[in-house]
């Protein structure tokens, strides 16, 4: 019991994800910088940001509708932080693990996107709201095309539970090799749902201000910030358990520090893909997500399943 | 006014993507502009009435400060008119000194816009690799002139520092810096994939459209609307020096971007070239304080289009009457035409290919009664006591400041 809540509150949940959250963000942020030839903030930015934040008040509109503009942050926080007891870090087991467990993971990461859009549509801003559109939008895009990836992996496996997968790519240890395709997809897709560029259109800060987040101040806005980043570790945690699946059988040592590896070569792919790109139109956004990646997926779905047929 | 469509969004006074107060509202169906109705005025500082106040010299450097960014267009395009009345003949080394700055300056702002272009479409990398270079040149106004922004260059009857072989040298070894840096830009900005979606095809003006709505500049330029002062009209050495006027036929964003980075690399040769041949000689003649009665239209081509001042003088040391038009009072009218039936998505980035000035457009507060469609134009005296009647009612009190004023610079 007392381990359980340990855990969940310390290591490797809440306390431990809101420190990763931190060091991803500068890493993000510093990373980002370099690229674009500037200094970048030094390593403790984001702990002063969220301090801040933290002590600044709380302005909520007068049209919002408070409760649902309050909670919001927090679903989408504890929804985060809930997924990532599912995925296997650094050993086969994860923390709770049952058969199905991949469609739990996947539905608790869609639930910070509902989140936000019920956020900003309660805030009644104008902006607010064209973000909260855009948002719900855009999910439709991106997850098919992730769902299908992931599915596609878990298929070649049989298996719907994570820990199993792991298991069975333990077996099998150049197997992953066949899912980077899928890996690539899932990135992309991943931009998408943290709302990066090209895929930054729910924010899009020349359009429409903040997006869903133009009315949030103060302590809400933190823990939106800090859901978002500890969204950052969840999604890439969940690549690496699901597309990069090896060193999971080490010593905890080892395995945690080839974990620690993976996390950063996701997060900083995601940095790189951030500053490379223009942000595209919801529209052209759309066209790509259902033209390219959509038809890739089923391409990565159709392959593991003739090779799970003729050769596993 | 439109009609019941969705809904409206304001963009403006305040919004992220205006670098300036300035009112677009736009009627909105799903992510689909119906409708866009511009108010322009939040910016207006009655430069043109207190140029009326002030002696000639004065203000050179009150002009200069009508924009930023292309300040030396403002005030070399007022020091042209009143040496036209004045009938003075500046010497041919300030009309290439004054070339020089110009093309400098066109250098500056034209990276300054690739930098705000690619942040509008969400590129901030641009951006911050548009800005970074933009230094160099920034580094050798400042060399040149002493200030970064606002030079305060020209003076009427020439200009007011000469150029030196060691500045000459500085300037060449900066301008092949820059070239290598827009060579790369103008790869960046015809093969980058997501910049070619986001900007071809978007803020379509047709030729014809250029003309009846009368665009100027890149914007002109980029429908193959081959108008450039420079050229149609030549000013300062402008007519002594060789160069291509840039046009483009792609009449949307995208062309207006290839437009503004070619015309860098004509930049560089004309400046270039105006330093081989800077002839030598005084750089100023000696104006009178009193500019003889008489009035003058002066044209120039600013980064962002052409601009003009018309100055009557009567014979006093204050000029009677001063009147801008700013380029971007010219390409506003476009912008409504562009972003027709266009996304909110393309809105920030179509207003932005106009590369607009608001401070160097408005002119005059127009008053809009919402209720009843009646549009009011207030003229200097009737803002004056309002602004008086406005603090006077919270409890201060200016209706004798210019007295008080008075008296106590008497006590000094």
């Amino acid at each position: 019991m007392l381990l359980t809540l340990f855990n969940i509150l310390i290591f490797p949940g809440l306390l431990f994800l809101c420190a990763c959250a931190f060091v991803v963000e500068y890493l993000d942020r510093k990373f980002y910088a370099r690229l674009q030839n500037r200094v970048g903030p030094p390593w403790f930015q984001p702990v002063a940001d969220f301090i801040k934040l933290i002590a600044k008040e709380e302005v909520i509109p007068a049209a919002a509708n408070v409760r649902m503009f309050s909670v919001a942050p927090l679903v989408a926080f504890s929804a985060s932080i809930t997924a990532f007891f599912y995925i296997p870090l650094w050993k086969i087991n994860p923390l709770l693990s049952f058969t199905g467990d991949i469609i739990v993971v996947l539905y608790l990461l869609t639930i910070p996107t509902l989140a936000f859009f019920i956020g900003g549509w309660y805030s009644t801003s104008l902006y607010a709201r064209i973000g909260a559109v855009r948002t719900v939008t855009q999910m439709f895009a991106y997850e098919v095309p992730l769902f299908i990836s992931v599915l596609a992996v878990a298929l070649l496996a049989d298996s719907w539970s994570l820990s199993e997968m792991a298991l069975f790519y333990a077996g099998h240890p150049w197997l992953w090799l066949v899912n980077l395709m899928g890996f690539a997809i899932s990135l992309v897709a991943l931009l998408g749902k943290l709302e990066k560029a090209p895929f930054d259109i729910p924010e899009a800060e020349t359009e429409i201000v903040a997006g869903i987040f133009t009315e949030y101040s103060g302590k809400l806005l933190a823990i939106l910030r800090m859901s978002i980043s500890i969204e950052t570790i969840v999604g890439a945690s969940l690549l690496a358990a699901v597309f990069l699946p090896f060193g999971l059988a080490l010593s905890p040592a080892a395995g945690f520090c080839v974990f620690i590896i993976k996390i950063l070569f996701v997060v900083l792919l995601l940095s790189l893909l951030r500053a490379v790109f223009a942000r595209l139109r919801i529209d052209q956004m759309i066209d790509f997500c259902w033209k390219c990646l959509v038809p890739l997926a089923l391409a990565q779905l159709l392959l593991n399943l003739v090779l799970k047929g003729v050769f596993i | 006014m439109h009609d019941s469509h969705d809904f409206k969004i304001p963009v403006g006074p305040q919004h992220p993507a205006l670098k300036e107060p300035e009112s677009f509202s736009l009627a909105l169906k799903g992510e689909k502009i119906m409708g866009v109705d511009i108010r322009l005025g939040y910016n207006h500082r009655g430069i043109e009435k207190a140029c009326e106040e002030r002696s000639y010299i004065q203000d050179v450097y009150l002009i200069e400060r009508i924009c930023g960014i292309c300040s030396h267009a403002h005030s070399t395009c007022f020091v042209q008119a009143v040496e036209e009345i004045a009938g003075l003949a500046v010497p041919r080394r300030a009309l290439y000194i004054r070339t020089l700055v110009a093309e400098l300056e066109r250098i500056h702002s034209h990276l300054l816009w690739l930098g705000v272009a690619g942040h509008e479409i969400g590129f901030d990398t641009l951006l911050m690799y548009a800005w970074r270079d933009r230094e160099i040149v920034m580094d050798i106004l400042a060399l040149l002139t002493g200030n970064r922004v606002n030079y305060g260059i020209n003076t009427i009857g020439g200009v007011r520092r000469d150029i030196d072989a060691d500045e000459i040298q500085q300037i060449l070894k900066a301008m092949d810096t820059l070239e290598e840096r827009t060579k790369y830009y103008i790869e960046v900005v015809t093969e980058e994939t997501t910049i070619i979606e986001r900007l071809a095809g978007v803020g379509v003006l047709s030729h014809d459209d250029a003309l009846r709505l009368d665009a100027v500049g890149p914007t002109a330029r980029a429908s193959e609307v081959k108008r450039d002062v420079r050229s149609d009209d030549p000013y300062a050495a402008y007519g002594e020096i060789p160069f291509n006027v840039i046009t483009d036929n792609h009449n949307d964003v995208y062309g207006r971007t290839v437009v503004r980075v070619k015309e860098l690399m004509e930049a560089y040769q004309i400046i270039r070239f105006a330093l081989k041949n800077l002839p030598e000689g005084p750089i100023e003649v000696k104006a009178p304080r009193k500019i003889p009665a008489g009035e003058a239209v002066s044209r120039y081509e600013a980064p962002r289009g052409e601009n003009v001042h018309y100055v009557k003088a009567n014979g006093t040391e204050n000029p009677e009457r001063v009147k801008v038009r700013a380029p971007t009072l010219a390409n506003v009218q476009a912008v409504k035409h562009m972003l027709k039936d266009r996304f909110l998505a393309d809105m920030s980035i179509v207003v932005a290919a106009i590369d607009p000035c608001f401070s160097c457009t408005d002119r005059l507060i127009s008053i809009k009664n919402l209720d009843n469609a009646d549009t009011k134009i207030i003229n200097w005296e009737e803002i004056h006591s309002y602004g008086i009647k406005w603090y006077a009612e919270r409890g201060v009190d200016f209706s004798d400041l210019n007295k008080r004023f008075a008296e106590r610079m008497g006590n000094r």
